[in-house]
């Protein structure tokens, strides 16, 4: 690891902006999407499988971190399959009034 | 160019897929393909992280990736829509747990070798705030699957010296924190991994005992609330590698958490503070003891059915009970018989009908209901007055006058359906217990209301029929 004062202000600066991002992003979403944006999302915060995967790509890491890792990912991979494929059958039925009795 | 700079820079295309993603999620007709594109920004994430490794465990990475697909897939298949609630919940924990699990294994790889003493802080103050908000979301996600799937009692859990014990283990989290984050690992030695290991611990416990002293009825929130949790705990991962994909995507869905949580308290009427520390059922219960008054006016579904028939406007207020009695499919056929029949039918839903924040809207939409019929309180309150019939199916606390009327109630300020306005409001009821949240209803007592007791979905069934001769 190599951090300097610069990349961790740089950190918080993306964090902070994409805080603000996400609060204009989510405000839009309307009522009636709120249970697919929430699963959704849920499938976004298995971002963390990226942390998963780089801690088993540590050069010489022992059993434990081995472990830990694997768990991680299978965790992290649940959420994120589980959660869009669970999206995706959501939002497959939100169907507008003109395109009604289509593809069930 | 560098490898580094080139994976930075797609690093920054999953980011934007995930943003795109989400703003194609703020309509009906283009969300699908947003989750589309939000899945490739996290296939792209996966492939960049994997040419970043310098070793890569074939076999754990496959363990660990084929056990999360399975999993992942028949469960995503299997969930029935009214379950949808209890695996977000458990989903959000999963997430906690696997920051967590980042978090202790950077923390393992770490603790032997000396940081240098200005980075130390930063990455220290990380790999905490990542096991404790992990910690923290996974057991209190459990505690929630535990409620929403009826595993564990709906009723708030109280006892003698609760905000004792949580004030305790606070401190000690502040107190092992602040401790924690001011060595360097390698000089804290062993005693470091016994507090890493007791975070951990506190974290959980704090994350148990918070839950379990909510309500049934205020589950909407918390999992809104460990929703937000879930991605900040990935955040802070992301604070301890220095990934910025990690600190986007995360933020992205703590944002998005703590709005809905922010939303469904607005519906409640309450604050965050007084949904997470006032045990709400279990106050209502010992409040409510005078209860409301009356005779309740039940009909037979023949004499509901002639209301309907002469109806010109009907709308039609779901709540967790339609979910329960899986009575969707039949609302469905009702409203096309009204619809057919010259009535215009609507579909309200209120922000906190069911068990998570727009739970009808999925059932109906999986009953084939068009988007464009479920509308919001604030589309059919004005017009309530003009309304021929309102049906209520399975909801109790949003439709509860006593929010307007009763300073008294628990209910007390609630925005509400104005059901009672309606010409004519039909309950559609098992019995005349109270509802989720435990508060009585003036409603089910009032001059137009009519009680049509039975299960939901047989009794729209009947209902069905009797449009059928």
């Amino acid at each position: 690891m190599n951090l300097t004062p610069q990349t961790m202000s740089l950190l918080f600066f993306v964090f902070i902006l994409a805080m603000l991002l996400g609060v204009e992003l989510i405000k839009k979403v309307p009522s009636q999407l709120h249970t697919p944006l929430m699963s959704g999302s849920n499938a976004i915060s298995g971002i963390t499988i990226v942390g998963a995967l780089l801690a088993l790509g540590h050069e010489g890491s022992g059993l434990v971190v081995t472990i830990l890792g694997t768990l991680a990912v299978a965790l992290a991979m649940i959420n994120v399959v589980g959660g869009y494929l669970v999206t995706d059958r959501m939002l497959k039925m939100f169907k507008s009034k003109d395109k009604k009795g289509g593809a069930a | 160019m560098n490898a580094e700079l080139i994976r930075g820079i797609l690093y920054i295309g999953a980011a934007i897929l995930f943003v795109v993603g989400l703003k194609m999620l703020s309509s009906a007709a283009t969300a699908r393909k947003g989750n589309l594109i939000s899945s490739m920004g996290m296939l792209l994430a996966i492939v960049i992280t994997l040419t970043a490794m310098k070793s890569i465990p074939v076999i754990w990475i496959l363990v660990g990736a084929g056990i999360g697909v399975v999993v992942g897939c028949v469960s995503a298949r299997l969930v029935q829509m009214t379950s949808i609630p209890q695996m977000v919940g458990l989903f959000n924990g999963f997430g906690g747990l696997a920051s967590l699990l980042v978090g202790w294994s950077e923390f393992h790889s770490n603790w032997a070798i000396a940081l240098p003493v200005d980075m130390a802080l930063f990455t220290m103050v990380a790999i905490y705030l990542t096991v404790l908000i992990g910690g923290v979301t996974f057991s209190g996600s459990l505690i929630a699957y535990g409620k929403l799937a009826g595993v564990l009692t709906g009723k708030p859990i109280r006892y003698k010296g609760q905000n004792l014990v949580n004030s305790g283990i606070l401190v000690a989290i502040v107190g092992i924190g602040i401790f924690f984050c001011r060595q360097t690992l390698a000089a804290g030695g062993p005693g470091m991994y016994v507090l890493l290991l007791l975070t951990v611990a506190l974290a959980m416990a704090l994350g148990v005992l918070s839950t379990i002293s909510i309500g049934g009825a205020d589950m909407p929130v918390v999992i809104c609330l460990l929703n937000s949790y879930s991605g900040l705990a990935a955040c802070a991962a992301g604070f301890i590698i220095s990934n910025n994909v990690l600190i986007v995507s995360g933020s992205l869905v703590g944002a998005s958490g703590l709005i809905l949580t922010n939303i469904m308290c607005k519906a409640m009427n309450r604050s965050l503070s007084n949904v997470l520390f006032s045990g709400f059922g279990a106050v209502a219960d010992t409040d409510q003891a005078a209860g409301y008054q009356g005779e309740a006016k039940p009909v037979s579904s023949q004499d509901a059915y002639l209301i309907l028939e002469a109806a010109s406007s009907v709308v039609f207020v779901p709540g967790y009970g339609m979910a329960a009695a899986q009575a969707q499919h039949g609302v469905r056929e009702l409203g096309e018989m009204l619809e057919a029949n010259g009535a215009d039918v609507k579909y309200c839903i209120h922000p906190v009908a069911g068990r998570m924040p727009g739970h009808m809207n999925v059932l109906l939409a999986e009953a084939n209901v068009p988007y464009e019929m479920l509308v919001e309180p604030q589309d059919v309150n004005p017009t309530m007055e003009m309304t021929d019939v309102a049906i209520v199916i399975g909801a109790n606390d949003v439709v509860n006058p006593a929010a307007r009327e009763d300073e008294k109630s628990p209910l007390w300020g609630m925005p509400i359906i104005d059901v009672d306005r309606a010409r004519t409001c039909i309950v559609l009821k098992r019995s005349m217990n109270p509802g989720f949240a435990g508060v009585d209803n003036p409603l089910f007592f009032k001059d137009n209301t009519r009680m049509l007791f039975g299960d939901a979905k047989a009794t729209i069934g009947e209902l069905v029929s009797e449009f059928k001769s």
